[in-house]
C-alpha cells in the first residue's frame, strides 16, 4: 500500500483508507463509517506511518480506536464505582493496595452500587429520564415526520435551502442554543410576551424551570437527528407507489398510512434512536431550562460528582446508566446491519 | 396463457376479430372519449388537442417515439394529470371532476410500482381491498389472478424477491383483479429481454380476449404494437397523425412519419406529371422514371408528393424488364444482406438514392445469384406505390 500523499482531497484520502475495506463486515463497516470522522483519519493514518497495512489495519483500527477512547475510559469509570470515597486526592481509594512481604490486595466493593438500589432517589431518576427520553422523542417524531415529509413534497428547487435550516442551527454553540430558550420562556420572555399582546393570555404562564421546558428544550435540539434520517428515508421512496394507491381506489390519507409510513420506518427508527440514546444521558438542558423537581439521571451524576465529590458512586451511576444504553444501541445497530443487508 | 383448447378458441376469436370493426360502425357508442384534449406544461405543450375513440374490448395502442407525450395522454386517462383543455368521457360521463382513487380505470405502471413492504398476494389483493370486498371474495379473486398470471409458486414473496418478469406480472394482476372497464398499461413490457416480451405479448392478447377489458397500451415499439393492436394510434410530439389498424397503418400510412416509423419503407420524392384514369403519373429525378401510382385522390399537377415503397414490394431482377420509363428503378447492388428465408439488397439509384428491396429466398439454388455491383432492376405493382402528401 503506498502512502498517501499530503495533497489528494479529503474525500479521496478517505477512500483510500477506506479501500482495505473492501471485505465487508461489521468492523470493516465501523471502520469506512468512522474515517468520516477527522480525528479518527489522523488516528488511522499514525498508524499506516507505524507499519499497519492492509486488511490488518481496517481491522485493527477500529478495535485500537474503541480500546483507547471506550473500553479504557470505561474500565477506569467501573474501576472508581467499586471504590470508597476518602478526602484526598484522587478523592477515592485505590483498587489495588500494596501490603507487606509483595502482596497486592484487591480493594473492591459494591457498596455503591447497593446504596443507588437503596436510595430511591437515582431509580427515581433513571425512571424520569427514561420517561421524559421517552416522551420527547415521540413528540420530536410528531414534529420531525411532518418536517421531513414537506420538505420531499416541496419542490425540488427548494430542498437544499430547507436542509440548510435544518442543518444551520449545528454550527452555532449547543449551549447558546439552550441559554437562548431561557430567555424565550421565563416570565418575561419572549413567548409570554407575544401571547399577553395577542391577548391569548392575561397571567404570564410558567413554563421555564419546569418538564415542560425540558421536553421543549429537548425536542428543540434533537429535531434535526429525527429530520435527517426521516428525509433521507422518505426522499428514496418512489412517489409512483402513492400513486398506484390511488390508482387502486386508496384515498391519500389513507395511502400516507397504508404506504408511506410502512415504507419509512427504518428512519422511523433511525430517528428516535438518535434522539432517545442521547435525550436519556442528557445534562445540560434540564440543568439549564428544567426546574428543581425535574430528576434526570445526567443532572443527580453531575451532581453527585461536583457538589457531593462523590467520585465511586457518581462512577456506579454512570455504569449503570451504560448498561441502560447499551439495550438500545444494540438495538439500533441490529436495525441498521439489517437494512444494510436489505439495501445490498 | 396455456391451457387446453387455446388453440381452437384463438382461431374462433381471431376470425371473429376479423368482422369486429366497431370504429366502423355508427351505432357503436364509443368505450372512452378523448375530445379536444391538451396538455400543457408550463409554456410546454406535451398532448396538443388530441380526440380519440377508443370502443369496448378494444387493445388499443398509443405509438411514438420517446417524450411525444403517450404516458402524458395515458395519466389523464387514469386521473393523475387533468387536461389543461378538452374533456375526456367514459362511457359518455365526464371524467374531469373524477380523482384518480374513483375511477373505474386502472393503471399499469411503466416502473410496476409493486408495493415493496407487500408480498404478491397482498399487493393484488390491495386495490379489492380498497373497495371494502368481503374476506372471502378477495381471497377467491386474488387467487383466480394469480392463477391467471402463473404465479401460485411465488404467491408469498415479496417483490424485491422476484425476476423482472414476475415482477410484471404481479403488476399485471394486481391491476386485473379489480375487472377495471379500462386497463391503461404504460410500457408494460418495456423492462423484459426480447424473448419474454414476444412471449408476453401473446400472454396479454389472451388475457385481454379472455376479461373483454378494454386495454390501452403505450408503447415506443411499432412491432409490438403492430402484434397486440387493434388499433394503433401514431403520436408525435404531442400530437395524433394517423389511426388505424396495423394492416392498414403499414399499407396506407397517410404521411412519410408514418410510413417510416412502422417498418421499413423506400420514399421518392417527385412531382404530380398527370391523371389518367384514378392513377396519377409522378415524374421522380430521384427515381429517374416516373411513377404510376394505384388508385389515389386527385393532386393538381406540379404538386410535391412522395412515393412509398415497401422493400418487400419491389421486384428485383437482373434482366430489365420490357418497359423501363414507368415504375421500374435501376441501380447498382451496393450491399446485400442474407437472413436466411429473406435477401436485404441495398441497391444505389443513378440518381445516388438508395433503395431497399427483400426478397424472399424462395429457390435454395438460383442459377446466377444477384451479386455486389451488379446491374438490377425494381419493379413493382402500381398499387403498391402509396402517394404521400407530406
Ligand atoms: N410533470 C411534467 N412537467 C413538465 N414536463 C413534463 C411533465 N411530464 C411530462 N413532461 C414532458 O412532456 C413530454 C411528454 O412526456 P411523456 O408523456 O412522458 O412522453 P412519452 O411517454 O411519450 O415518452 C416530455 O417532453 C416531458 O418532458
Ligand atoms: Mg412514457
Amino acid at each position: 500500500m503506498p502512502e498517501p500523499t499530503e495533497k489528494t482531497t479529503p474525500g479521496a484520502k478517505i477512500a483510500y483508507l477506506a479501500g482495505g475495506a473492501a471485505s465487508t463486515g461489521l468492523i470493516a463497516g465501523l471502520h469506512a463509517r468512522l474515517l468520516l470522522f477527522p480525528p479518527y483519519r489522523l488516528f488511522v493514518l499514525a498508524l499506516i506511518r507505524m507499519g499497519f497495512s492492509g486488511r490488518s489495519l481496517v481491522i485493527a483500527v477500529p478495535y485500537l480506536w474503541l480500546l483507547a477512547f471506550f473500553l479504557a475510559p470505561f474500565l477506569i469509570v467501573l474501576k472508581i464505582s467499586l471504590a470508597e470515597v476518602v478526602i484526598a486526592q484522587p478523592p477515592y481509594t485505590p483498587l489495588f493496595v500494596f501490603i507487606e512481604d509483595g502482596f497486592i490486595a484487591i480493594q473492591a466493593s459494591l457498596d455503591n452500587y447497593l446504596f443507588l438500589m437503596e436510595d430511591s432517589l437515582y431509580w427515581k431518576s433513571y425512571l424520569s429520564s427514561l420517561r421524559i427520553a421517552f416522551i420527547s422523542t415521540g413528540l420530536t417524531l410528531l414534529i420531525g415526520y411532518p418536517i421531513a415529509y414537506g420538505m420531499i413534497r416541496a419542490p425540488k428547487r427548494w430542498r437544499f435551502a430547507l436542509l440548510m435550516m435544518v442543518i444551520l442551527p449545528f454550527w452555532t454553540s449547543f449551549l447558546i442554543r439552550v441559554y437562548a430558550w431561557i430567555g424565550i420562556l421565563k416570565k418575561e420572555g419572549l413567548l409570554n410576551l407575544a401571547l399577553m399582546q395577542l391577548g391569548i393570555i392575561s397571567e404570564p404562564l410558567t413554563i421555564l424551570n419546569t418538564d415542560i421546558a425540558v421536553y421543549i428544550g429537548i425536542v428543540y435540539s434533537y429535531l434535526p437527528f429525527m429530520v435527517l434520517p426521516l428525509y433521507a428515508n422518505l426522499e428514496k421512496m418512489d412517489l409512483s407507489l402513492l400513486e398506484a394507491a390511488a390508482d387502486l381506489g386508496c384515498r391519500p390519507i389513507k395511502a400516507f398510512w397504508v404506504v408511506t409510513v410502512p415504507l419509512s420506518v427504518p428512519g422511523i427508527v433511525a430517528g428516535c434512536f438518535l434522539v432517545f440514546i442521547p435525550a436519556l444521558g442528557e445534562f445540560v438542558i434540564p440543568d439549564l431550562l428544567g426546574g428543581s423537581q425535574t430528576l434526570m439521571i445526567g443532572k443527580t451524576l453531575w451532581s453527585e460528582f461536583f457538589n457531593n465529590r462523590d467520585w465511586p458512586l457518581s462512577s456506579a451511576v454512570a455504569v449503570i446508566l451504560l448498561l441502560v444504553l447499551v439495550i438500545p444501541i444494540v438495538l439500533f445497530q441490529r436495525m441498521q446491519e439489517r437494512s444494510a443487508r436489505a439495501e445490498a | 396463457m396455456s391451457d387446453s383448447g387455446t388453440a381452437e378458441r384463438n382461431s374462433s376469436t381471431s376470425a371473429a376479430r376479423k368482422r369486429w370493426e366497431p370504429w366502423n360502425d355508427p351505432n357503436e357508442r364509443p368505450h372512452v372519449q378523448i375530445a379536444n384534449v391538451t396538455k400543457r406544461f408550463g409554456d410546454f405543450v406535451a398532448v396538443d388537442n388530441i380526440s380519440l375513440d377508443i370502443y369496448q374490448r378494444e387493445f388499443f395502442s398509443l405509438l411514438g417515439p420517446s417524450g411525444c407525450g403517450k404516458t402524458t395522454l395515458l395519466r389523464m386517462l387514469a386521473g393523475f394529470e387533468l387536461p389543461s383543455d378538452g374533456q375526456i368521457l367514459l362511457e359518455g360521463e365526464d371524467m374531469s371532476g373524477v380523482p384518480p382513487y374513483q375511477r373505474p380505470v386502472n393503471m399499469m405502471f411503466q416502473s410496476y410500482a409493486l408495493f415493496p413492504h407487500m408480498n404478491v398476494e397482498t399487493n393484488i389483493a390491495f386495490g379489492l381491498k380498497q373497495d371494502g370486498v368481503p374476506k372471502p371474495e378477495i381471497e377467491r379473486r386474488v387467487a383466480e389472478v394469480i392463477d391467471m398470471v402463473q404465479l401460485n409458486a411465488f404467491a408469498r414473496r415479496k417483490p424485491h424477491q422476484l425476476s423482472g418478469g414476475q415482477r410484471q406480472r404481479v403488476a399485471l394482476a394486481r391491476s386485473l383483479v379489480k375487472k377495471p372497464k379500462m386497463l391503461l398499461l404504460d410500457e408494460p413490457l418495456g423492462a423484459l429481454d426480447k424473448n419474454l416480451r414476444t412471449q408476453t405479448q401473446f400472454e396479454l392478447m389472451n388475457i385481454q380476449e379472455e376479461t373483454g377489458i378494454t386495454f390501452v397500451i403505450v408503447t415506443h415499439d411499432q412491432e409490438e404494437a403492430m402484434t397486440v393492436s387493434s388499433r394503433i394510434a401514431v403520436m408525435d410530439h404531442g400530437k395524433i397523425v394517423q389511426v388505424s389498424t396495423p394492416a392498414e397503418l403499414y399499407e396506407y400510412p397517410n404521411s412519410r412519419y408514418v410510413a417510416d416509423f412502422i417498418g421499413e419503407v423506400n420514399i421518392l420524392e417527385g412531382r404530380v406529371a398527370e391523371r389518367e384514369g384514378d392513377h396519377l403519373l409522378v415524374q421522380s429525378s430521384e427515381a429517374g422514371c416516373t411513377i404510376k401510382t394505384g388508385p389515389s385522390a386527385d393532386e393538381p399537377a406540379g404538386r410535391q408528393v412522395w412515393i412509398a415503397i415497401r422493400p418487400e414490394k419491389l421486384n428485383i431482377a437482373l434482366q430489365a424488364p420490357p418497359e423501363t420509363g414507368v415504375n421500374c428503378l435501376s441501380g447498382e447492388v451496393w450491399d446485400i444482406g442474407y437472413l436466411g428465408n429473406l435477401s436485404i439488397y441495398h441497391v444505389k439509384l443513378d440518381s445516388g438514392k438508395m433503395v431497399t428491396a427483400t426478397q424472399a429466398n424462395m429457390a435454395r439454388l438460383i442459377e446466377r445469384p444477384i451479386t455486389w455491383e451488379d446491374r438490377v432492376y425494381l419493379t413493382w405493382a402500381p398499387d403498391a406505390a402509396v402517394v404521400l402528401l407530406n
